[in-house]
C-alpha cells in the first residue's frame, strides 16, 4: 500500500549562497555558506544532522566532500547525479529517508563549480568512446526543439523569436531585483533580437548563465517541525521521470512537447492532488536553461493550452505581476545556473516565498504563495531526466 | 565477355574558380570539403556504382590511391565496410603511383579472367595537395570512380590491355611529405608522358593490329590542359577523339584521372564504339574498352561525372580552401582540446558507425537507429534484423545552426533527420547551403572524416542535401 509523499515531510531551514562567476571561492567553500545559513535559519545545529544527499554533476565524486566541508562527522552520505535534476533528485532522496522513519533530521546540499574550467559555456560531458557523435552542446541541442516549435506552430522566425525574447526580458527583470542572482540587469526586447547568435535560432539571451553556486535545505517530520518554527514548509509532491533517448530512437517524437516532463508532472500532480494548475499553483520555479525550455514548460506543464504559451506571454500572465509568476527569482536564465545546485536554489525561492521572505526588495515578494512548484529538465530534448517538485504552506 | 558491369562516379561539389578571391586562375578545379578525403569519396562512388545492385554480389574490392590517410592499415576494408559489402571477399589497396587506378583495373581483370571472382569492385580516389597556387596546384583537382568488373551483365568489355613498367621521378611525393614536387619541367614532360605514353600506345597498336582510328574517344594521363592537346598529337590522335580532360571543370583527379574520363566518355558512347584509356606513372597501362548494349540503362541510374560536374558551388574565398586543407588556421571560440576516440569503442560499434547499420524488430518491424536489443515500441528482446540505413534518403524533422562551436564549418548544422521508411538520426549536416535549410528539405547520407585525432581518422556518416 503505497502512501505518496504529501505532508508527510517538511523543510525547516534552508540556505542559498549568492550565485555567480565566483572566483573567490571554492565548491567546499560555497557548501559551507549554504549549509550554515541552512543551520542558522532552522536553528539547528550541524551535529543535528543524521544523514545527507549531496548532489553535484561534475564538482565532485562521493559523499566525502559534504563531510569534508561541513564536518559530518561519520554520518550517511550520499553523492546524486542526475543531470539538471541533480539537486531535486538529491533533496527527494532525503525526503523519502525521512518519510520512511529512519531518520528524523537530514541535509541535502547541492553544489556546482563551473567556472574552474578556462572555457565559457558548459564543457562537462566531454566525449570519449568512438567519437563520433555530432558536437552539439545544450544550445543548439534546445534550437532544435525552438525550429520544431516555430514549424509546428506557424511562428515566423521573426514572431518566435519575439516570443522568446519576451521570455527573457521577464526573467530579467526578476534577476535584477535578487541579491543572490547571477545575471542582474534588465534587458529590452530589441537587445535580445540583437544579440549574437549562438545556435540558431537562439542568440545570447536565450541562453541561461553558467554560474558557481550552492544552495541546502534541511528536511524533518512535520512533527518535529511544528516544534521547531511555524513557517515550515510542507513537500505536497514528488515527481520524476528518466528518458531513455526515446526522441532519437522513434520518428514520431515531436520535438515540441517533452514526455519526461508530462510523466514527472502527473506524478507529482496526483501526488498533491493537484487537477488544475494553472488554478492551482501559485508559483512556479522552472528549468529555463533556455527561454525556448520555458515556452515548452508552460504547456507541458498545464500552464498554457498546447501550441497557445504565446498568448499567455503576450499577456504577462507568467510576470511578476500576472495570475502565475513564473521563476520570480530570474530562474536559470539570470539567477545561474550551477547545474547541481539549481534544484534546490528553485526550492530555496518556493519557500521564502510561502514564508513572506521572499530577498529583495517588497515588490518581490508575492501576494499568494500557498502552492509553489518546482521543475528541473536535465539532458536535451529525446532524452531528460525531469523533476517536479510540489511544496504548500503548513495549514 | 569480361568488362565493366557498372560504373559510379564522384565529384566533390565544391569549386575554385574565377570567382574565388585570392585563386587567379580562370579555371575551375573541384575540391574536396573539409571532411573529404579519398576514402569518403571512395565510398561516395562506389554507392553511385553499386545503386540499385545487390551488393552482396561482390567478390573483392581494390582502392586504387596516392592519398590513403594510413601507410599502415588498409583503406579497402574500411570502404568495404561503409559500403556493406560482404565479409568474404578479398581486398587490396593499390598505391603510390598515379597509374594505381588503371593498374587496379587489370588486376581486377585479371582476377576476374581466372575465376577466382565474379565480380570485382575497383575504386580509384585522389586527394592530392600541391604547393598553393603554383602549375600543379592549378591542374589538380579532387574525386574519385568506381567501377564494377565481372564476366555477366558486362555494359562496356575490355577487350585487350598492355602494360609498361618504367621507373623514374618526374612528379613524386616522399612519406614524409604532404605536397607533391617535380623536377624540371622540360624532363617531365619530355622524358616522362611524352616518351612513355606513346611508347606504350604504339606497342598496344602493333601488339593488337589496332589503329588510332578504330576508337571513337581516348581517355588519358597528361600533367595539364595544354599538354593534354600536345599529347593527342604525339600520339596520332584527332582533336575530335579526344574525350574532354575537364581540366577547366574539376582538374587531374590523379590515381582516378584516367578512369574518371573514360566513365564520361561511357556516358556518351554508343554500343560499339570503343574507348582507349591510358593511365600513366613509373610506366603505362592501356586499356581498349568496347561498349556494349545496355549502357544506356547504366547511363541513367548513375550520377557518375556529367550529374557530379554540374552540381557545384564555388567558394568565395582561397583561404577558405587553405582553412580546410589545414594549411591555415584562424583564431575560434575557446574549447577544450579534442581527444583522440577510443578505438576499440570504435571498433565495437562498427555497424552504428561505419555500416551505418539500424535495426528492424521482427516482432513489430519498428525501425530504429542506432541498433538496439530491446525494441523501443514494443520491448521484444533480441528480436532484430539490421536494416542498412546509408542508402536511404531522409527528411530534416528539425536542425539547428550553431555559430560557436568550431572554426572550419560555420555554422555548424546539426539536423534530425527521418528517414524513408522509418528511422531517425541526430546528424551533422555537410555540403549545405545555409539559404536552402528548411524543416521538410530532403537529405540523403555521405561518409565523412569527423576529424584526425591521436593518429585515428575517424569517419562517420552526416547527412547532405540530395545532390543531383
Amino acid at each position: 500500500m503505497t502512501e505518496g509523499i504529501k505532508d508527510r515531510v517538511a523543510i525547516v531551514g534552508m540556505g542559498c549562497t549568492k550565485f555567480g562567476e565566483r572566483w573567490d571561492v571554492s565548491g567546499l567553500d560555497m557548501m559551507v555558506e549554504a549549509a550554515y545559513e541552512a543551520y542558522e535559519d532552522a536553528g539547528l545545529e550541524p551535529k543535528d544532522i543524521q544523514a545527507a544527499w549531496l548532489g553535484t554533476v561534475a564538482s565532485f565524486n562521493t559523499g566525502q566532500p559534504a563531510a569534508e566541508a561541513l564536518k559530518l562527522d561519520y554520518i550517511p552520505i550520499t553523492r546524486v547525479e542526475n543531470a539538471c535534476a541533480t539537486a531535486t533528485d538529491a533533496f527527494r532522496n532525503a525526503c523519502y529517508a525521512v518519510a520512511a522513519g529512519i531518520y528524523d533530521i537530514v541535509l541535502a546540499v547541492g553544489v556546482e563549480k563551473l567556472k574552474d574550467t578556462g572555457f565559457a559555456g558548459l564543457t562537462t560531458g566531454a566525449q570519449s568512446g568512438p567519437g563520433v557523435e555530432p558536437p552539439s552542446p545544450p544550445p543548439v541541442q534546445f534550437a532544435l526543439a525552438a525550429t520544431r516549435y516555430f514549424h509546428t506552430y506557424g511562428l515566423s522566425y521573426e514572431e518566435g523569436k519575439r516570443v522568446l525574447g519576451q521570455i527573457a526580458v521577464k526573467n530579467h527583470h526578476a534577476g535584477s531585483l535578487h541579491p543572490k542572482a547571477h545575471l542582474r540587469r534588465e534587458i529590452t526586447l530589441e537587445q535580445v533580437l540583437k544579440a549574437p547568435m549562438i545556435a540558431w535560432p537562439l542568440g545570447l539571451f536565450d541562453c541561461c548563465g553558467v554560474s558557481d553556486g550552492a544552495a541546502a535545505a534541511i528536511i524533518t517530520t512535520p512533527e518535529n517541525a511544528r516544534k521547531m518554527r511555524d513557517d515550515y514548509v510542507l513537500v505536497k509532491g514528488l515527481g520524476v521521470a528518466v528518458g531513455g533517448r526515446q526522441g532519437m530512437l522513434r520518428d514520431d517524437y515531436d520535438f515540441v512537447s517533452f514526455p519526461e516532463n508530462l510523466a514527472a508532472a502527473r506524478q507529482a500532480y496526483e501526488e498533491a492532488g493537484i487537477t488544475n494548475p494553472r488554478q492551482e499553483v501559485d508559483l512556479a520555479v522552472v528549468h529555463d536553461c533556455f527561454t525556448i525550455t520555458e515556452l515548452i514548460i508552460y504547456e507541458d506543464m498545464g500552464f498554457s493550452a498546447r501550441g497557445r504559451a504565446k498568448e499567455d506571454v503576450e499577456s504577462g500572465a507568467f510576470s511578476l505581476e500576472g495570475d502565475l509568476p513564473v521563476n520570480p527569482d530570474g530562474g536559470l536564465k539570470c539567477f545561474g545556473h550551477p547545474i547541481g545546485a539549481s534544484g534546490l536554489r528553485m526550492i530555496y525561492e518556493v519557500y521564502k516565498q510561502m514564508q513572506g521572505k521572499a530577498p529583495g526588495p517588497p515588490e518581490r515578494q508575492l501576494k499568494k504563495a500557498d502552492i509553489g512548484l518546482t521543475h528541473n529538465l536535465g539532458g536535451r530534448p529525446g532524452s531528460f531526466t525531469c523533476s517536479v517538485a510540489i511544496f504548500g504552506r503548513r495549514d | 565477355m569480361i568488362g565493366v558491369k557498372s560504373y559510379g562516379a564522384y565529384i566533390p561539389k565544391y569549386r575554385l574558380g574565377k570567382e574565388t578571391a585570392g585563386w587567379g586562375f580562370p579555371a575551375e578545379k573541384a575540391v574536396a570539403n573539409f571532411d573529404e578525403d579519398s576514402i569518403t569519396m571512395a565510398v561516395a562512388a562506389g554507392m553511385d556504382c553499386l545503386r540499385g545492385m545487390d551488393r552482396s554480389q561482390v567478390d573483392g574490392i581494390l582502392y586504387a590511391t596516392t592519398t590513403a590517410p594510413y601507410v599502415e592499415k588498409q583503406g579497402a576494408a574500411l570502404i568495404a565496410t561503409a559500403l556493406d559489402l560482404r565479409r568474404d571477399i578479398t581486398s587490396a589497396d593499390v598505391t603510390d603511383v598515379l597509374r594505381a587506378g588503371t593498374t587496379a583495373l587489370k588486376m581486377a581483370l585479371d582476377a576476374v579472367r581466372a575465376g577466382t571472382a565474379n565480380s570485382m569492385l575497383v575504386v580509384a580516389s585522389d586527394c592530392r595537395m600541391a604547393t598553393p597556387k603554383g602549375g600543379l596546384d592549378r591542374a589538380m583537382g579532387d574525386g574519385a570512380v568506381a567501377l564494377l568488373v565481372a564476366k555477366d551483365g558486362v555494359v562496356a568489355e575490355v577487350e585487350a590491355s598492355y602494360h609498361i613498367t618504367d621507373h623514374m621521378l618526374d612528379i613524386w611525393r616522399s612519406s614524409d611529405e604532404s605536397t607533391v614536387r617535380n623536377w624540371e619541367d622540360r624532363f617531365v614532360i619530355e622524358e616522362g608522358i611524352f616518351r612513355v605514353i606513346p611508347e606504350a600506345v604504339s606497342a598496344f597498336m602493333a601488339k593488337n593490329n589496332l589503329s588510332q582510328k578504330d576508337f571513337q574517344k581516348v581517355a588519358y594521363h597528361s600533367i595539364d590542359a595544354r599538354r593534354h592537346t600536345e599529347l593527342a598529337k604525339t600520339m596520332k590522335f584527332e582533336g575530335d577523339q579526344v574525350q574532354d580532360p575537364l581540366y577547366s571543370q574539376v582538374g587531374n583527379t590523379g590515381v582516378a584521372f584516367p578512369l574518371m574520363l573514360m566513365v564520361a566518355a561511357l556516358e556518351e558512347a554508343k554500343a560499339g564504339d570503343k574507348i582507349l584509356v591510358v593511365g600513366y606513372g613509373d610506366g603505362c597501362d592501356v586499356h581498349s574498352v568496347k561498349v556494349g548494349e545496355g549502357i544506356d540503362k547504366i547511363r541513367q541510374e548513375r550520377r557518375g561525372v556529367k550529374k557530379h560536374v554540374e552540381a557545384k558551388r564555388v567558394l568565395k574565398t582561397y583561404d577558405e580552401y587553405l582553412r580546410w586543407r589545414g594549411m591555415m588556421t584562424v583564431a575560434g571560440v575557446r574549447r577544450p582540446t579534442a581527444t583522440g576516440p577510443s578505438v576499440s569503442a570504435l571498433w565495437r560499434e562498427t555497424d552504428r558507425i561505419i555500416q551505418l547499420h539500424g535495426s528492424k524488430c521482427r516482432k513489430c518491424g519498428y525501425i530504429q537507429y542506432p541498433p538496439q536489443r530491446v525494441c523501443v515500441e514494443c520491448h521484444a528482446k533480441d528480436e532484430m534484423d539490421s536494416v542498412r540505413m546509408s542508402d536511404k534518403q531522409a527528411t530534416v524533422f528539425t536542425y539547428s545552426m550553431d555559430y560557436l562551436s568550431g572554426t572550419t564549418d560555420v555554422p555548424l548544422v546539426i539536423a534530425v533527420i527521418n528517414f524513408d521508411g522509418g528511422g531517425r538520426m541526430l546528424s551533422m549536416m555537410t555540403d549545405r547551403e545555409i539559404d536552402e535549410l528548411s524543416v521538410g528539405m530532403p537529405v540523403e547520407m555521405s561518409f565523412r572524416k569527423i576529424r584526425a585525432a591521436g593518429g585515428v581518422h575517424n569517419y562517420y556518416w552526416k547527412s547532405t542535401p540530395v545532390r543531383a
